[in-house]
């Protein structure tokens, strides 16, 4: 097996016998607690900060069989100046797009600080051999992605193969290093229960992640906020314990303005005010960036306008 | 991460980010609710000036603003309002058929929901608590219990199967102020399913709630009389107590005052059941799920500022485990939004009174002048109002007052154990026994623990939960006698033979 950075612990004894019994989650409480801080009321000031942070972390998501080089294009564009009308919008952290787009959205993002990441290894289901996967990170890597968002291979996770589920992450981690931000996505949908979350979150951190994502988007199922909370507190006990710090990507089903808020608010009294940057935290969305962009006018101006004055892309 | 960054003129103004991210405040607007300059009492289905002619002022806690001038209930007034109720009580409510006497309480239960801003609001106005916890704990329970005992009225043999239930008469019931309508829905919805009459009296401290409730029973036109609300401090409890034409006391508040109205009672035939103090031990076992653990503890002490008889106010916590716990719960405490009740984001409101306040104050005093460790998180307080930090104190041995003596405040005593046993013992070793807490993903070991606490309620994994269902109430000094679920019933209806 190779050998990962810092290790949580516990991951000195081998995977098998151990990972079942890394921690474990009381689901009432913990969908109590997310509940409960979903019912924070921002206001004013405050939600202006929440929405234009929303912005900051946010990876504007395609991730369909029809993307075209076209449509790749418009949303980098649209990721770049989300509101041609008003300078004061910040642009999105990512696009984030299937393999072999990425050259297209590189064309757009280059020259401005927004990061191209592209999903890899047999993205969504992480179904083929660890070969293919890792060279379709090396293509992404050459094509010039910033970000590389690989799957975990749930099948072995879900039939006790750990190690295996690990060593993938270790290799792919070994690709990326010093060329790509790797975030690797637990597909939380398909793990069943709260504890599989927290012991595939750790698993992930075990093996190089720099972000752990929930999902891939591709399930009914995706990022909840329990899910989120849960994953922030694995993160939350790695750095007490170890000093080190992971981001989180919530993806999947975050759709309004109101959603990421309450994202966002989860994220800064689990883990505090640090974690508010793109480089700790991000929201994939596909949809989400135009009801922030018409929260915010509406926070400004105090009405909401049409749809239809800001662009579909 | 190599890739450089290159020259981007594209985020001017967002780029001056807040070193903090302060929520702004959001205050629930307290236009929606209307209170009177003053209030008589409510007696045979209308308000009437008290004969007393006395009256004292109630106050938000929160802005030491007084908020309405409140009736000072005397002996007359108390003997008017037992015999409204008696002649209720034979005239129009006992016989009433059962359906009816549910169609009453469904309709009070409902006009609960529909006006539960309105009565959310004044709940925090007047008793201090967070709007977040009125709105979201104390209404909803509170018309849960009209409906839950509402499904009763016309099924009583069916609670008491072959022992054919019948009402016992006038209930005299005096509640407390930590949850006012809440109590008031636990004391009134399964007296009047049985088919008593009511007199409730509530807190001195907390009288609007129950002021308002009034409005809701003339909504629901309940027949006058049923139900009767004399306010006052303790002499008008007095006065209901050892009323001669009262069959029954329901008391829930201080231990020393339920010890009073026992020895009043003793010998009168009076039924009487007493909901009392507690000192509850939550105990964390190492394997629990120690985030959650954390959440169970801060809503086990700081729910209600601590204002709970049944709060998790002793911590127990398996030494193999005592330093992560501790120092995730100081981070947990850091989060605490402590300030306005009516601000919605507020976790911690009002201290309920100045003379809880000093009692808070000095029990604390006691704690460090015992040698106690106290751990306060930097919190910055009010200037006008009743404020106390929520305080945990680590370092403290059994005898401490603080881990004997209900605070019924926003302070936590820590105390360590290394097995179940010690646990049971430790927990166990208190006057009290109202309720109990266990933390552990073993559920044999639940279920064993369960078995050795003397406590009426013990909760797995989760902590102050209540449900109409479940019945509530204590061991020991703690009281006697269970609120909610059928066993609520068994206090207010006469069983043959009986």
């Amino acid at each position: 097996m190779a050998t990962a950075p810092v290790l949580p612990g516990g991951f000195e004894l081998p995977l098998e016998p151990r990972l079942p019994r890394l921690g474990s989650i009381d689901a009432v409480a913990l969908e109590a607690r997310a509940a409960a801080l979903a019912t924070r009321s921002i206001k004013r000031e405050s939600k202006l900060f929440a929405l234009d942070l929303a912005i900051r972390v946010m990876d504007l998501t395609t991730l369909e069989g029809a993307d075209t080089p076209g449509k790749v294009s418009a949303l980098a564009s649209k990721g770049i100046h989300p509101d041609p009308s008003d300078p004061h919008i910040p642009s999105v952290a990512a696009i984030c797009v299937y393999p072999n787009l990425v050259p297209y959205a590189l064309e757009r993002t280059r020259g401005t600080d927004v990061n191209v990441a592209a999903v890899a290894t047999a993205f969504p289901s992480g179904q083929s051999s660890l070969d293919v996967k890792l060279a379709e990170v090396r293509e992404v890597l050459d094509a010039g992605a910033q970000e590389v968002d690989m799957v975990i291979d749930r099948g072995a996770f879900l039939s006790g193969r750990y190690a295996q589920v690990y060593d993938e992450i270790v290799r792919v981690k070994e690709a990326c290093a010093g060329r790509a931000h790797l975030k690797v996505i637990l597909e939380t949908g398909e793990l069943g229960t709260y504890d599989n979350i927290r012991r595939a979150s750790l698993l992930a951190i075990a093996g190089g992640a720099d972000f752990i994502k929930t999902s891939t988007g591709k399930l009914p199922s995706s990022a909840t906020l329990p899910v989120t909370l849960c994953m922030l507190e694995v993160i939350r006990d790695v750095h007490e314990e170890t000093g080190r710090v992971v981001g989180l990507k919530a993806a999947g089903g975050i759709r309004q303005a109101k959603q990421a808020v309450q994202y966002l608010v989860q994220v800064h009294e689990t883990l505090g005010l640090a974690w508010l940057t793109p480089d700790r935290y991000r929201l994939g969305a596909s949809s989400l960036l135009n009801d922030v962009l018409m929260q915010i006018r509406k926070e400004r101006t105090g009405r909401y306008q049409n749809p239809d004055y800001f662009t579909v892309d | 991460m190599t890739k450089t960054k290159r020259e981007v003129a594209r985020r001017p103004a967002s780029a001056a980010i807040p070193s903090g991210w302060e929520y702004a405040p959001a205050p629930e607007s307290r236009d929606i609710v209307r209170v009177n300059e003053s209030y008589g009492l409510y007696i045979g289905g209308g308000f009437v000036e008290p004969l007393s002619n006395e009256r004292y002022t109630t106050i938000d806690p929160a802005r030491e603003e007084p908020l309405s001038e409140i009736a000072q209930a005397g002996k007359a007034d108390v003997d008017r309002a037992v015999k409204s109720a008696r002649e209720a009580y034979a005239e129009r409510w006992s016989n009433l058929r059962p359906s009816e006497r549910a169609k009453y309480l469904f309709r009070i239960a409902r006009l609960l929901q529909e006006r539960s801003r309105e009565f959310a609001v004044l709940e925090s106005l007047n008793g201090g608590k967070p709007i977040r916890e009125s709105r979201d704990v104390d209404l909803p329970l509170a018309a849960a219990h009209f409906f839950y005992y509402a499904g009763w009225a016309d099924k009583l043999e069916y609670a008491f199967p072959n022992r054919t239930p019948r009402p016992i008469g006038v209930a005299g019931q005096i509640i407390p102020w930590n949850f006012p309508l809440l109590m008031l829905a636990w004391k009134i919805a399964p007296a009047l399913a049985a088919g008593n009459t009511v007199v409730l009296k509530p807190a001195e401290t907390t009288p609007l709630s129950a002021l308002l409730f009034c409005d809701v029973v003339r909504q629901a036109e309940l027949p006058p009389g049923v139900v009767n609300i004399v306010t006052g401090d303790g002499r008008t409890g007095a006065e209901l107590v050892s009323h001669p034409d009262v069959d029954k006391i329901a008391f829930t508040g201080s231990t020393e005052v339920g010890k009073a109205i026992a020895r009043t009672l003793a010998g009168t035939g009076k039924r009487l059941t007493l909901e009392l103090g507690g000192k509850a031990a939550n105990i964390i076992f190492d394997d629990a799920a120690l985030d959650q653990a954390v959440e169970g503890i801060v809503n086990g002490i700081y729910f209600n500022q601590g204002h709970v008889c049944c709060a998790g106010s002793r911590l127990f916590v398996q030494e193999s485990i005592y330093e992560t716990v501790m120092a995730k719960l100081k981070r947990r405490m850091r989060t605490l939004r402590v300030g306005d009740p009516l601000d919605k984001n507020t976790d911690v409101g009002a201290i309920n009174s100045k003379q809880q306040l000093d009692k808070i104050g000095a029990l604390v005093q006691s704690g460090i002048d015992e040698g106690a460790e106290i751990y306060q998180p930097p919190c910055k307080l009010p200037e006008r109002g009743y404020w106390f930090v929520p305080t945990v104190f680590t370092n403290v041995a059994q005898s401490y007052r603080i881990a004997q003596e209900e605070i019924f405040g926003p302070v936590l005593s820590v105390l360590t154990f290394r097995t179940p046993d010690e646990a049971i013992e430790k927990a166990n070793n208190t006057p009290y026994g109202l309720s109990a807490g266990v933390w552990t993903e073993k559920g044999s070991r639940i279920l064993a623990m369960a078995q050795g606490l003397r406590a009426g309620v013990v909760w797995a994994n989760t902590y102050n939960r209540f449900d109409p269902a479940s019945p509530f109430g204590g061991y020991k000094e703690s009281g006697f006698g269970r609120e909610g679920g059928r066993h609520g019933l068994e206090p207010y209806v006469q069983l043959d033979g009986e």
